[in-house]
C-alpha cells in the first residue's frame, strides 16, 4: 500500500506511522453553528427533526449520534441546505443559512459523505480541485493546492493521476476528506464518512481526522451511528433519539458517567464504566522490568521482556528456569502497549499482557517500564476522590 | 461482384465515391440533428426525474412508426428532395439516443450526484460536469445503435429520387441488375462498419478512462 499510513506490526499491536502533514493556515476564521427551534417535517408527515436547539462550538468536533431515523443526518444536511427546515433557524457564524444561495453556501462548507462520493470520471487530483475551481481559482493554483492536500491526507503524489475506481475504500475516503478541505473551509460536515470501510481502516481514518483537526482547528460536525466512534472523536456529543429528539448534548465523559435518561444509558452501552477510563489521564506508577535481547544468554527467574536493538518490545519469555539463549521461537507475544495517555490504555495493557504486566513505551516505542492493573484501579479511586470523574 | 470492381462505376457524378459521400452526408447530418434534439431531452428528463413516462411513450411511439410511411407522408406534404429523407431518418434516430441518454443520466450513482450538489455545483454543473460525462458510455451506446439503423435506412432516400447508396439498390432492382443491387448492399454494410468504428474512436476519446471497466488491481 504505497503512500498509505504505514503500519508496522510491533509486539502484537499495530502502531501508526502516518506521514506528517504540511501546515497550512486556516486564516483563523472560527464558526459557530446554531440550531434554533429547528423542525423538519417531510412531505409524508414524518417528523425527522423536532424543535432542535443546539450550538456547535467553533473549533470543535461535535458528533451527532443515534439510531437510524433519529434525524442526525437530516440535521447535518440542513446546515449546508441539502435539506431546508420546515421551521426554525440555522445560523452559521451568526448568518441565517436560508439567506444564502445554496451553491455559494456549500462552497464555503466542506462536505464529506459515506462512500466518499468521488466523481468517477475525474482523476483524484481533479476531484480534490473541484471546489477551488468552482470558486474561480485558476487551474494551476487549484492543482497545486490539490497536490498539497493529497500529501496532507497521507496519500502519495502518484495517486493524483489515478481514478477513484482504482482506489480502496479507505483511500477513496481520504480523497473525500481532501476534496472537502481543498478550499480551506472553516466548517466541515461529515456524514457517516467512515462507516463503509473495514474496522482497521476506520481506525486509521479516525486517527488521521484527529491529527488533521489538531492541526487545522476546524468546526466539524460529524454524524455516525457508532457510539464508540462518537466517543472517540467528539469533543461534544449530541445523542439523538428516534423521532428527532435531542436526548443529551454533553462531553463524552459526561455521557458515560451521567446519561440523561434510559435511552442514552442503553445507547452508550454496557461497559461504559470501563469506557470512562478513556477520558481519565492520571499518573500510574511505572515499575522497572527485566529485559533481554535476542541471542543473549540470560538467567531467567521471572517474566522477562525481550526487546530489540532500539529497546522496543518483541515479546515475553517465561517458564524456563536457569540459563538460556534468548530465541525468537520461545517468545510469547505481548498485549497492547501503554503510551502514557489514558487510564483505559494502562488497564488494557496490563489486562492483555500474558505476564499481567502492562508494557509502557515512550514516543519512539522504546520500553520504559511496566504498569500493574491494581495501580490503575487505585489511580481511578484517587481521581474519583479528587472529583475528576464526572458524576 | 464484378459490378463493384468495374472502374467505370468508380467515377462520375453517379459513381460509387459520390454515392458513398452522399450516403455518409445523410447519416452525419441526421445524427447531428437527432443528437441535438434527443440528448437535451433525455438529459433533462433524466436529471429532473420528471416526465420519464413521456420519454418511454415517445420512444415507443416513434419506434412503431414505419419509416417508409413517414417518408411518403412528408413527400406528399413537402414535395421531393432531401428534406423528407431527413425527417424520416431523424425520427428513426431519436428514440435510441434519447433512451440511452435518459438511462445513462439516471444510472449515475445518487451518491455521486449528492456529492456534486454538496460541494456547491449548480444544477447545470451537476448535469454538465457530472451526470453527462458519467452517462457518456450509455449515450454512445444509443448513439451508435441509432447510427447503424440510419446508415441502413438511408437507402430509402433513393426511393424519393434523392441520392445515396440506395440508388444502386433501387436502380439495380428496376434494371434487374442484381450485381448492382448487391454492390449497393455491400457498400451500405461497409459504410455501417466504418461509421461505427468512427464513433467507437470518438467514444474512446471522450469517455473518461475512469469509467472503463477496472481490470486487475482494482479494489471494488
Amino acid at each position: 500500500m504505497p503512500g498509505y499510513a504505514e503500519r508496522v506490526k510491533v509486539f502484537g499491536i499495530y502502531i501508526q506511522g502516518g506521514p506528517i502533514g504540511v501546515v497550512v493556515t486556516t486564516g483563523g476564521i472560527r464558526r459557530v453553528i446554531e440550531f434554533r427551534a429547528v423542525t423538519k417535517r417531510f412531505e409524508d408527515g414524518t417528523i425527522a427533526v423536532d424543535e432542535l436547539d443546539l450550538t456547535v462550538e467553533a473549533g470543535t468536533i461535535t458528533v451527532f449520534v443515534g439510531p437510524s431515523g433519529c434525524g442526525k443526518t437530516t440535521s447535518l444536511r440542513m446546515v449546508n441546505r441539502m435539506i431546508d427546515p420546515t421551521s426554525g433557524t440555522i445560523l452559521v457564524d451568526g448568518k441565517d443559512v436560508l439567506t444564502v444561495d445554496p451553491p455559494t453556501l456549500r462552497r464555503g462548507i466542506g462536505y464529506v459523505i459515506q462512500q466518499a462520493g468521488l466523481f468517477p470520471h475525474r482523476t483524484v487530483l481533479d476531484n480534490i480541485a473541484t471546489v477551488p475551481l468552482l470558486s474561480g481559482w485558476d487551474k494551476r493554483k487549484a492543482r497545486t493546492r490539490a497536490a498539497e492536500l493529497l500529501e496532507i491526507v497521507g496519500l502519495d503524489a502518484n495517486f493524483g493521476k489515478r481514478y477513484p475506481a482504482q482506489l480502496s475504500g479507505g483511500q477513496q475516503q481520504r480523497v473525500g476528506v481532501a476534496r472537502a478541505l481543498a478550499a480551506d473551509p472553516p466548517v466541515l460536515l461529515m456524514d457517516e464518512p467512515f462507516s463503509a470501510v473495514d474496522p482497521v481502516v476506520r481506525e486509521d481514518l479516525q486517527n488521521e481526522l484527529l491529527r488533521l483537526q489538531a492541526e487545522f482547528d476546524k468546526t466539524i460536525v460529524f454524524v455516525t451511528h457508532d457510539i464508540d466512534e462518537a466517543l472517540k472523536l467528539g469533543e461534544r456529543v449530541a445523542v439523538f433519539q428516534t423521532g428527532g429528539h435531542l436526548a443529551q448534548y454533553a462531553k463524552p465523559a459526561e455521557l458515560l458517567s451521567a446519561p440523561a435518561n434510559d435511552f442514552v444509558a442503553s445507547f452508550v452501552g454496557r461497559d461504559r464504566g470501563y469506557r470512562t477510563l478513556t477520558f481519565l489521564h492520571a499518573d500510574v506508577p511505572v515499575h522497572p522490568v527485566t529485559t533481554a535481547k535476542l541471542g543473549e544468554r540470560v538467567t531467567i527467574t521471572d517474566w522477562t521482556l525481550v526487546v530489540d536493538e532500539e529497546n522496543r518490545p518483541k515479546g515475553w519469555l517465561s517458564g524456563v528456569d536457569g540459563e538460556v539463549e534468548v530465541a525468537e521461537k520461545d517468545l510469547i507475544s505481548g498485549g497492547s502497549l501503554y503510551d502514557g495517555t489514558t487510564l483505559r490504555g494502562a488497564l488494557d495493557a496490563a489486562l492483555s499482557s500474558p505476564s499481567a504486566l502492562g508494557v509502557v513505551v515512550d514516543g519512539a516505542g522504546a520500553v520504559t517500564g511496566v504498569v500493574h492493573a491494581g495501580d490503575v484501579i487505585q489511580a481511578l479511586a484517587k481521581a474519583r476522590a479528587a472529583g475528576e470523574v464526572p458524576k | 461482384m464484378g459490378w463493384l470492381f468495374d472502374p467505370a462505376h468508380w467515377s462520375g457524378s453517379s459513381g460509387i465515391p459520390v454515392r458513398l459521400l452522399e450516403h455518409f452526408g445523410y447519416t452525419l447530418l441526421t445524427m447531428v440533428i437527432a443528437a441535438l434534439i434527443a440528448i437535451p431531452l433525455g438529459a433533462f428528463v433524466g436529471h429532473t426525474g420528471k416526465g420519464g413516462f413521456v420519454i418511454v411513450g415517445l420512444s415507443n411511439a416513434l419506434r412503431a412508426l414505419p419509416t417508409t410511411a413517414v417518408l411518403i407522408l412528408v413527400v406528399l406534404w413537402a414535395g421531393l428532395g432531401d428534406f423528407p429523407v431527413y425527417v424520416a431518418l431523424v425520427l428513426l434516430a431519436i428514440p435510441p439516443i434519447m433512451a440511452g441518454t435518459y438511462a445513462g443520466v439516471r444510472a449515475v450513482d445518487p451518491v455521486t450526484v449528492d456529492a456534486a450538489r454538496g460541494v456547491g455545483m449548480r444544477e447545470s454543473g451537476v448535469l454538465l460536469q457530472v451526470e453527462i460525462p458519467n452517462a457518456l458510455p450509455l449515450i454512445f451506446g444509443g448513439f451508435r445503435g441509432a447510427a447503424l439503423q440510419v446508415v441502413a435506412t438511408a437507402t430509402i432516400a433513393a426511393y424519393t429520387g434523392a441520392g445515396g447508396l440506395g440508388r444502386f439498390v433501387f436502380d439495380g432492382l428496376a434494371l434487374q441488375d442484381f450485381g448492382q443491387m448487391l454492390a449497393g448492399a455491400v457498400l451500405v454494410a461497409l459504410l455501417a462498419v466504418l461509421v461505427d468504428l468512427g464513433f467507437a474512436g470518438l467514444q474512446r476519446l471522450t469517455v473518461s478512462p475512469g469509467l472503463r471497466p477496472v481490470g486487475t488491481g482494482g479494489n471494488r
